[in-house]
Order: C-alpha cells, then sequence, then structure tokens
C-alpha cells in the first residue's frame, strides 16, 4: 500500500514542474489577455468592435479570404504533387522530395525575405518581366506577396501529409474501381480524393489557421499590409490601444483554435498551426 | 502515349513548385557570398558580407543558441517527468492537460506573447531579460517534447518495465532514472531536435518580447531585411541556413530510421 503512495506522490511530483509553468507563463497571461481586452475605454464592446468597426472589420475580412485562397491552392498544388510523387519512382525523385520539403524549418520573416528575393523590387519575376515584357513586376509588397509567401510557407507541410495519407490509401479500391470500368479521371474524383478527406481536412486546417495568424512574413514584406496580425500589432506599438489589440488577440486566437478543433474533430487526428 | 504526357505534364508541375521553393533560397545563398548582387556573380565571390555579419549580429547568433539550449533544458525537466507521469495516469485528466499544452500551437505566437507581455511587463529585471524569451519559447516548444516522448511511451511497454523494476524494490525515482528515461531516448531525443530548430527560428513571440538587449538571430534576420544592402542579409540568411540544416538533416535520419524498424 505504502508503494502505491508512494508512486502516486512521485507521479505529482513529476507534474509539478509542467503545472507551474503552464499556469504561470500561459494559463495566467491568457486570462490576463482576456481581461485586457474588456478593460479599455470600449469596454467589453472592444470584441464587438472586431465585427461592427468597419476598419477591424475589414480586415478581419481580408485575413480569413487570404487564408482561404492560400488553403485552396495549397491543397490543389499539394495533391497534384504529392500524389505524383507517391505514385512514381523514378531517379531524382529524393532529391525532389527533399527541394519540396526543404523549406519546412523557415520562420516567417526568412519566408518573406524568400518573396522579396523572388517578386521584390531586385527580384527574378522583376528581372525576367523587365526584359520579356520590358515592365518591371513587383509583387513582394503587397497582399499578392503575402499570397505568395503563404503559399511558400504552408505548401511543404501540406504535401508531407497528403504523402503520407496517400501511401496508406488501399490499392485494393483503384483496381477494383478500374475493373468496373471506371476511367482514370472517375478513379480519382470518386475513389482518391474522397479517400484523402481526412487528410485534405487535417492540412488545410493547419494551413489555414496558420495563414491567419502569421506574423513574420507580412512584418517583413511591409507593415502596411491589411491583415489582422499586423493590425494587432500596429494597435500595440503605434496606436499604444493595448485593450483593442488584446481583444483583436483573443479573437484571433479563438478563430485559429476553433477551426483546428473542428478539423480535429473531422479527421481524428491531433493538428496543430506552425508559425 | 497518353499516360507518358500525363506523367510529362505531372512532373513538370511538381518541378515548378520545386522551382518556386528552392530558387529563391538559393539566390539568397548566392548573394550572400556574391561581392555584388546587382553585377551578378561575375563580381565575384566573396566572405565579405558573411565577416560583416559576424560583427554586426555575432550576438545575436551566440544569444539565439544559449536561449535554444536553456529552452531544450527547460522543456527535458519539464516535459519528460510530465510525460511519464501523464502516461501511466491515463484517464481523463492527462487528457485534459495534454490538450492545455497543446494550446499554445493553435493560438497565434502574438497573442501569447501580449498576453506574457501585460502579466510580467511590470516585472522590469525579468522583462529585459533571455529568460523573458526562455519563456515564451518553452510555452511554445514543450508540447513538442511532451508528444514526443508521450508517442515512445506508447509504443514500448511502460507499465509491465515500470513493475518489473518495482518488484526489484528499486524506488520511484532510480525507475524514472534508470529503466523509464534510458528507454524513451528516442522520443526524447526527436523532442530535442524539434525543440532547438523551433526555437532557433521563433519569430512571432520573440520579435514582441525581445528588448535591444535581447536581440535574437530571427529578430536581427527582421532587421537586416529592412536597413541592410541585400547581400549582408542574404549572408545572414545563409548563416541560419548552415545552423539549421544539420538540425533538419539529423531529424529526417531519425525519421528514417524510426520508420525502418
Amino acid at each position: 500500500m505504502t508503494k502505491r503512495t508512494t508512486l502516486t506522490t512521485f507521479l505529482r511530483l513529476c507534474l509539478l514542474p509542467l503545472t507551474v509553468v503552464v499556469i504561470a507563463f500561459f494559463l495566467l497571461p491568457m486570462a490576463r489577455l482576456v481581461i485586457a481586452g474588456a478593460s479599455g475605454k470600449l469596454g467589453l464592446s472592444a470584441y464587438a468592435a472586431i465585427l461592427l468597426e468597419p476598419r477591424y472589420r475589414a480586415t478581419l475580412i481580408n485575413t480569413v479570404v487570404l487564408a482561404a485562397a492560400t488553403t485552396a491552392v495549397t491543397l490543389a498544388i499539394s495533391t497534384i504533387a504529392g500524389l505524383f510523387l507517391q505514385r512514381h519512382r523514378f531517379s531524382g525523385r529524393a532529391v525532389l522530395v527533399a527541394m519540396l520539403t526543404f523549406p519546412l524549418a523557415f520562420p516567417g520573416v526568412v519566408v518573406g525575405f524568400m518573396i522579396i528575393l523572388l517578386a521584390g523590387r531586385q527580384g527574378l519575376i522583376g528581372d525576367l518581366t523587365l526584359s520579356l515584357l520590358g515592365e518591371k513586376l513587383v509583387l513582394a509588397y503587397s497582399i499578392q506577396g503575402l499570397f505568395l509567401g503563404y503559399l511558400y510557407f504552408s505548401i511543404p507541410r501540406v504535401i508531407l501529409t497528403i504523402m503520407a495519407a496517400a501511401e496508406k490509401l488501399d490499392p485494393s479500391l483503384e483496381e477494383a474501381a478500374r475493373a468496373l470500368g471506371a476511367s482514370p479521371w472517375r478513379v480519382h474524383l470518386d475513389v482518391i480524393l474522397p479517400a484523402l478527406g481526412p487528410a485534405f481536412v487535417a492540412s488545410g486546417a493547419i494551413a489555414f489557421a496558420t495563414a491567419m495568424g502569421a506574423f513574420g512574413t507580412a512584418f517583413t514584406l511591409a507593415t502596411n499590409i491589411d491583415v489582422l496580425p499586423m493590425l494587432i500589432y500596429t494597435e500595440f506599438t503605434l496606436s499604444a490601444n493595448i485593450a483593442m489589440a488584446a481583444a483583436l488577440s483573443v479573437g484571433l486566437g479563438l478563430v485559429a483554435w476553433a477551426i483546428l478543433a473542428l478539423a480535429r474533430s473531422f479527421s481524428g487526428n491531433a493538428v496543430a498551426a506552425a508559425g | 502515349m497518353r499516360a507518358r504526357l500525363l506523367f510529362a505534364a505531372q512532373l513538370a508541375f511538381t518541378l515548378a513548385i520545386a522551382a518556386f521553393l528552392i530558387v529563391p533560397a538559393m539566390l539568397s545563398m548566392l548573394a550572400g557570398v556574391t561581392a555584388n548582387y546587382f553585377r551578378g556573380i561575375q563580381s565575384g565571390l566573396t566572405l565579405q558580407w558573411v565577416e560583416q555579419v559576424w560583427e554586426l549580429y555575432a550576438d545575436t547568433i551566440v544569444r539565439s543558441f544559449v536561449i535554444a539550449f536553456a529552452t531544450l533544458a527547460a522543456t527535458l525537466i519539464i516535459g519528460v517527468p510530465a510525460a511519464y507521469a501523464l502516461h501511466l495516469r491515463g484517464g481523463r485528466l492527462a487528457r485534459t492537460v495534454e490538450e492545455i499544452i497543446t494550446l499554445p500551437l493553435a493560438i497565434p505566437g502574438l497573442a501569447i506573447a501580449l498576453a506574457l507581455l501585460l502579466t510580467y511587463g511590470g516585472f522590469g529585471d525579468f522583462r529585459r531579460s533571455s529568460l523573458f524569451i526562455v519563456a515564451g519559447h518553452v510555452v511554445f516548444t514543450l508540447p513538442f517534447m511532451v508528444r514526443s516522448v508521450l508517442a515512445i511511451f506508447a509504443a514500448i511497454d511502460v507499465r509491465t518495465l515500470d513493475e518489473s523494476a518495482s518488484s526489484l524494490g528499486a524506488s520511484p525515482w532510480r525507475r524514472f532514472r534508470d529503466v523509464i528515461v534510458p528507454n524513451a531516448r528516442p522520443g526524447i531525443l526527436a523532442g530535442s531536435l524539434m525543440v532547438v530548430t523551433l526555437s532557433l527560428g521563433e519569430f512571432n513571440l520573440t520579435w514582441m518580447l525581445h528588448t535591444p538587449l535581447t536581440k535574437t538571430l530571427p529578430v536581427g534576420l527582421a532587421d537586416s531585411y529592412a536597413s541592410m544592402r541585400l547581400e549582408v542579409a542574404s549572408a545572414y540568411t545563409l548563416v541560419f541556413f548552415v545552423m539549421i540544416i544539420p538540425l533538419l538533416v539529423a531529424m529526417q535520419i531519425f525519421a528514417d530510421r524510426e520508420r525502418g524498424t
């Protein structure tokens, strides 16, 4: 019996550092943030202002549209490339996979710099369009640049998920469909894509939540891009409107969390954003 | 014939996507060692920009490593015993705890940083030290360590190991130290690689938490992107790649070996 109690005590001790750190540096601060959001001159209605105040609402809509576009395009690109890489074996395939997943560990700021090198004032696209069309195309410092940045950021993650899911597909289903006379197109539409559904939901949710909350890329490209994280940053540092910054952060956190939680209840998998 | 055409089209598409990802990274590495990026490679190769980065930003590079290893030490001390306790206890409490510590992955770093600033901004000495950044990094990386170790515990039979050691009369602490930790080593190692990589590259939290005296490498990078010539910014990015690539390769080798066994 005493053996049980010593074990129970030991297990409690094991959880003690975690409990202290999580309460002190996460739960308490988050509670403080929620309260701060309601303690400006607007009071609780600061939370309503996210939706009611035209400037905040416009930014919110902008951010959601950008995140949705990023998710849709990333899924389309990654499905084509991921299925291709999973189905074919050719020399150089491993190198190609490595190239597609190499940017996984790039922080948002570095991704921003990659977009500047690609589509900035002295970027590759600018040089190419200048010599081909006689006009320099500069996309980097606008919402298009941010879109490219989020694609850059999301594609490696989503490709990995889709390749892993495609690896586990049951080939006999596909063979059965083919034996029943389905065209390759119908096999894709009716068998393969539905089977990849959970992977789409899981990786799409990550791409969406990440694009909603990512700050580094927007910060590198331009401080006046109209997205939620930049709005929070400028409210906090330039306008010193701490209550509104807190309310917007809580709103952003809730949306990101809700999307990941929803995706998880659909796909039954642990899903996390990356930043 | 149609199949070949389809194969070629898909290959071309995949190559184009790979180029989109890899060409800017190559350009950046090249720009970091080119004498004059606008005149191109014919202006000659040089290490002068890398040297300049070292002169300007050596402190941020060193600080990033110190913070990454402090974060690693903290996540090891906090995460490994916690994973053990969570695994042995199981049940709803364990699931709820896991759920809570995973929340920082869903909530944008900006929100967490703001929350930390609002709570600890008044504690001057703590707020001004690198420890403040470590606290943020620990909150953000802890779930990776805990889950990585939990995954190993799920794969090996911890309970039997623990019980047989217990029947030999080992105290809980001895069992943890001599039996559990050595058996959890693959998970601890994978978690550690993840924690160090994430901490070295963390920007969203760190930008808000840093002071002029506690700049980390990603903070310095943002600074150089905004105010330095392209070659210096590129050389600095190159230094970051050189730091991060061995970690990525180690993680890949590790993942492959796990899959192989």
